[in-house]
């Protein structure tokens, strides 16, 4: 691994978002729009159903805030390697001397950067909106909020390596692959409330452990053990699966011509 | 004789019953600048592509500086650079910012310096501060090639360098090669579908006609072989499927013997 490749592509994406500022609109945008909906929707439910209504308002900024890190670390696998596309760059990053270790580096890093950005700014928002100071939960978020970052991670690796393999038409996946799996990640609801069927398939992501996780941590003020070890157990053999995955692509799309075919289409 | 810096051996590269490259084999000398001349999918661009590593070849083998390609590819591109007309940098990037990043992926020395002496050398230094998707095409093909010499590259692959050129512009970078060939001893492959460039630039010629060397020698050589007047009517006839063999005095034709 070379640092200064590492540091080298991460400067480019810097750059990228310091001349044009509008992007960090992306970042902001979608985000805010959750947070309204699902911060409001919950009042609305709150006030009218009053202790009917089983959950607290922290429960779903709390997930709109966490899914933004795992949509945010699957976009900056995903969104990185576009970027090379639509500026017909992509030849000259894979004919420079930068190994697939470094190139993934790359992404993580930039990932890690957008949901930090995606998160300050949604944690102040909420503070702000509806007094949840995410902080206030301690240390206990942060393993899960790591476990997300690295289930993003994977989650980007896979659509890249899908987007490789089936050209632009496919450019799509960059956006819509975490939401293929939103219905099964008890993002907003638990598991339980899944049918057996999607159960099983929740069962098997480790982004439903982090989320039921999440509650446990904001219900009991208490580390969710059982969960932790879960979605890191899980997520060791997702990175490891996908990292696969990314080179075996990679060596075809080496074999067919397919990146030569991506950079003249 | 001093080793070749590439040598490349019976290179294949068949895509499914395609066969882009058909065992293609050449060296190129330190020094030495030789010209890959072909009609559209003649199979240049897949050679090149295979040198850079972007494409895996069939069977044959690559060996750059003596090492072979597919074992040491990252500490070989370290020495080599490219520059294609059908890639850009970054446009949303400034000139300088675009040859920070690649300065830095290369890991030149003492950076700034060798961005001003690029952009010097190719007459685009007051374009340093512009936004690299403002320019127009012909500063874009220099500012490809700043970045192309930026690492100062034991080998420089070229493909049709000055394709979007016009004759005053193409004349400078046509220049610019030959004084990087001779001032620092850059080895170079290039490709151009304009002949004047070639006859100008290369010292040698691989002609390859579907995938294969029809034949290889000095610009004058090509032409002589196959008795035309000039490399362009060789190119055409090759292009528009005529004769692939050598006329005679008498106009009849003699067989072809690839080197």
């Amino acid at each position: 691994m070379n640092f200064h490749v590492i540091q080298a592509l991460v400067l480019r994406y810097l750059f990228l978002y310091t001349r044009t500022p509008v992007r960090l609109v992306e970042l902001i945008f979608w985000p805010l729009v959750n947070l309204l909906v699902w911060g409001y929707l919950t009042l609305f439910l709150q006030q009218h159903a009053g202790e009917g209504f089983p959950y607290q308002i922290t429960y779903l900024i709390g997930a709109v805030i966490l899914w933004d890190v795992l949509f945010r670390a699957q976009q900056g696998v995903a969104i990185f390697f576009l970027e090379d596309v639509w500026s017909r760059n992509l030849l000259n990053i894979f004919a420079a001397p930068v190994t697939t270790l470094d190139y993934l580096v790359s992404t993580y890093a930039v990932g890690m950067l957008r949901a930090s950005v995606t998160v300050s700014i949604l944690t102040l928002l909420s503070l702000v909106l509806y007094s949840f100071n995410i902080f206030e939960v301690g240390w206990y978020l942060a393993p899960f909020v790591l476990n997300l970052l690295v289930f993003g991670w994977a989650l980007g690796m896979i659509s890249t390596a899908l987007i490789v393999r089936w050209g632009p038409a496919a450019e799509t996946l960059a956006w819509a692959t975490p939401f293929f799996i939103q219905p099964f990640a008890a993002v907003f609801y638990p598991v339980e409330g899944l049918p057996p069927v999607m159960q099983a398939v929740s069962k098997a992501l480790p982004c439903s452990y982090i989320f039921e996780g999440m509650r446990e941590v904001l219900r009991s003020g208490h580390l969710a053990g059982h969960e932790l070890v879960m979605a890191t157990g899980l997520n060791v053999l997702y990175l490891i699966g996908a990292g696969l995955f990314f080179v075996h692509i990679m060596k075809i799309a080496r074999r067919g011509g397919l990146l030569t075919k991506f950079a003249s289409q | 004789m001093p080793e070749p810096i590439l040598r490349v051996t019976d290179l294949v590269k068949r895509f499914g019953d395609f066969t882009a490259v058909g065992g293609v084999s050449f060296d190129i000398a330190p020094g030495e600048i030789l010209g890959l001349l072909g009609a559209n999918g003649a199979g240049k661009t897949t050679a090149i592509n295979m040198v850079l590593g972007l494409i895996t070849p069939t069977s044959g083998s690559i060996s750059v500086f003596g090492q072979d390609l597919a074992q040491h590819r990252t500490a070989i591109l370290r020495r080599m650079n490219f520059c294609s007309t059908y890639t850009n940098l970054p446009g949303n990037l400034l000139v300088w910012q675009n040859l920070t990043v690649f300065g830095r992926l290369y890991g030149v020395p003492d950076l700034p310096r060798r961005i001003d002496e690029v952009l010097d050398l190719l007459e685009i230094a007051h374009l340093k501060k512009r936004v690299a998707g403002h320019l127009s095409a012909g500063e874009s093909t220099r500012l490809n090639l700043c970045k192309a010499l930026l690492n100062r590259p034991r080998l420089l692959l070229l493909d049709e360098p000055t394709a979007s050129l016009d004759p005053d512009i193409a004349d400078k970078v046509r220049k610019v090669v030959r004084r990087v060939c001779q001032e620092d001893g850059v080895t170079m492959l290039y490709t151009s579908h304009n002949m004047r460039d070639v006859e100008e630039v290369c010292d040698r010629v691989v002609f390859l006609h579907k995938g294969r060397i029809l034949h290889q020698g000095t610009p004058e050589q090509i032409v002589a072989h196959f008795q035309e007047k000039t490399l362009e009517d060789v190119f055409i006839r090759v292009a528009r499927g005529g004769d692939l063999e050598p006329r005679t005095a008498d106009g009849s034709v003699t067989p072809t013997f690839p080197s």
